[in-house]
């Protein structure tokens, strides 16, 4: 029977929600990791695996990577931290901002990318993890700039036909892109507008929010920046803007359609000295031609007094046709399609603040390859 | 040789099987508090990671006291300690535990 897991990373722990393929009742277990802060939220199930993996952080205590091979009933929390800046950086990790599990391929490779802004690999199933010198020791780092959350690396995107091509985003740098498997890395921005710079395109800088990609499509990106929004067909070379019919071109949030590539969301924002919902309608818009027009989905959602906004990580969509897509809200709100996204219901109410969901459709009925020996302390 | 005692706070205590109070044997001369850290990582090695940045520093809301000062104040991971004294761990401004 397959069940859809609906995970979500609030400011305060981690919440799973589960549902029979039919998407109409959602039953709520949590908080995982109560009182973290769970920026990044990954589930792994290549080579068998059943895994989710979450970027926890305390404010007190540092930010590690836990993991969960039973949906969150036991975590494997390391004794040693796992994602470590090395001594001769003079860095400290403050964040795990995205985890990306490997192509199916290669099973045990997983990236994770950080504030301050890096990529970290690991190529044994997340035991170990490494600094991925060839970005660390990129001349533009000491250029890039925070952005409102800190100097962060928040979106990996790996090309399924080409293991050595990946794009990286980074707020405020831009997007790179390495096509050597990470040993260079070149800036690719070229059309996108830095409406905060005196030059306003610049080779790098832009504070892009988020990237993504349909695998059917191997050099379209669509892109949702600080101000604009844009698309790709030349693998990043350069940018068209495909802001026509939107409120805004401010968000954060940006994912693709599982099963068509030319249909991308959106939740625009009043601008990033307002930032709330515009007009104080909450609308997903969604654009079915690749950017070429867009249409503002609003059946289930608030279009009165609904200043809520959806951050970077909080827009998800499931694997299942229709397509499930999944928005969590700063103000503690769930909501879910079961049809696209043209109309929505309430999942759950009263969340801490939300700031990333996945979506994922399993066999319950398969069970989960589950690591013989554990080296780690449990909680 | 210097005997302290390490008070470790309720979050970290899943590193050290549950115990509050952690005497170490401090080696070096003079004695530290950086020496004693060292040692209760030698018994508790994931307390030092969530207390230490991975540059060594302490991390900047944990607080850690001889006696009754703050190293921020007393020279750091070098602040001289005294046998008997006790070394607390404190997430800064918090604390409590629920009931």
């Amino acid at each position: 029977m397959k069940t859809v897991r609906v995970l979500v990373g609030t400011v305060k722990g981690a919440f799973f929600l589960r549902a029979p393929a039919a998407r109409t009742a959602w039953q709520v277990e949590g908080p995982h990791l109560p009182g973290r802060a769970i920026y990044s939220l990954a589930h792994d199930g290549r080579a068998e695996r059943r895994r989710v993996w979450a970027g926890a952080a305390s404010m007190h205590w540092g930010a590690v990577l836990v993991a969960t091979d039973d949906w969150g009933r036991t975590w494997e929390e390391p004794q040693e931290a796992n994602v470590k800046f090395p001594a001769d950086t003079g860095l400290a990790l403050k964040q795990i901002w995205q985890i990306a599990p490997g192509l199916d391929d290669e099973p045990d490779t997983l990236h994770c990318g950080v504030e301050p802004a890096a990529l970290f690999r690991s190529t044994d199933g997340g035991k170990s993890w490494e600094v991925v010198r060839g970005l660390l020791d990129h001349p533009h780092r000491e250029r890039w700039t925070p952005g409102g959350g800190g100097l962060c690396l928040h979106t990996i995107v790996r090309d399924r036909a080409n293991a050595d091509r990946m794009w990286i985003a980074i707020s405020s740098g831009g997007v790179y892109r390495t096509a050597d498997g990470g040993r260079t890395w070149a800036a690719r921005n070229a059309g996108i507008r830095a409406e905060f710079l005196p030059e306003k395109f610049p080779e790098f800088g832009q504070c892009v929010h988020k990237v993504v990609h349909h695998p059917s499509r191997a050099g379209r990106l669509f892109a949702q920046n600080h101000w604009g929004l844009y698309r790709s067909d030349d693998a990043g070379d350069s940018w068209q803007d495909i802001a026509r019919g939107v409120p805004s071109d401010f968000g954060f949030a940006m994912a693709i359609h599982p099963h068509e590539p030319d249909t991308v969301y959106i939740i625009p924002i009043e601008s990033d000295q307002v930032r709330v919902s515009p007009e104080g309608k909450l609308r997903v818009y969604r654009t079915r031609n690749a950017g070429r027009s867009w249409e503002a989905l609003t059946r289930g959602l608030p279009q009165r007094h609904a200043y809520d906004i959806v951050l970077r990580d909080a827009l998800a969509t499931d694997t299942l046709d229709p397509a499930g897509v999944y928005f969590g809200t700063r103000n503690g709100k769930l909501y879910a399609s079961k049809d696209g996204g043209s109309s929505w219901r309430l999942a759950v109410d009263g969340l801490p603040s939300i700031t990333c969901v996945r979506a994922v459709v399993v066999d319950d009925r398969r069970p989960a390859l589950r690591p013989k020996a554990r080296q780690s302390a449990r909680r | 040789m210097t005997r302290v005692v390490v008070l470790i706070p309720t979050p970290l205590r899943q590193f050290t099987a549950g115990r509050s109070r952690i005497p170490v044997d401090v080696t070096e001369t003079p004695p530290s508090l950086g020496g004693a850290l060292a040692a209760l990582w030698d018994v508790a090695p994931g307390v030092r990671d969530r207390v230490l940045t991975e540059q060594g520093e302490v991390r900047p809301h944990v607080n850690v006291f001889v006696g009754a000062e703050s190293c921020r104040w007393t020279g750091g991971l070098g602040t001289p300690i005294t046998d008997g004294v006790e070394i607390a761990i404190f997430p800064a401004i918090s604390g409590g535990r629920a009931r």
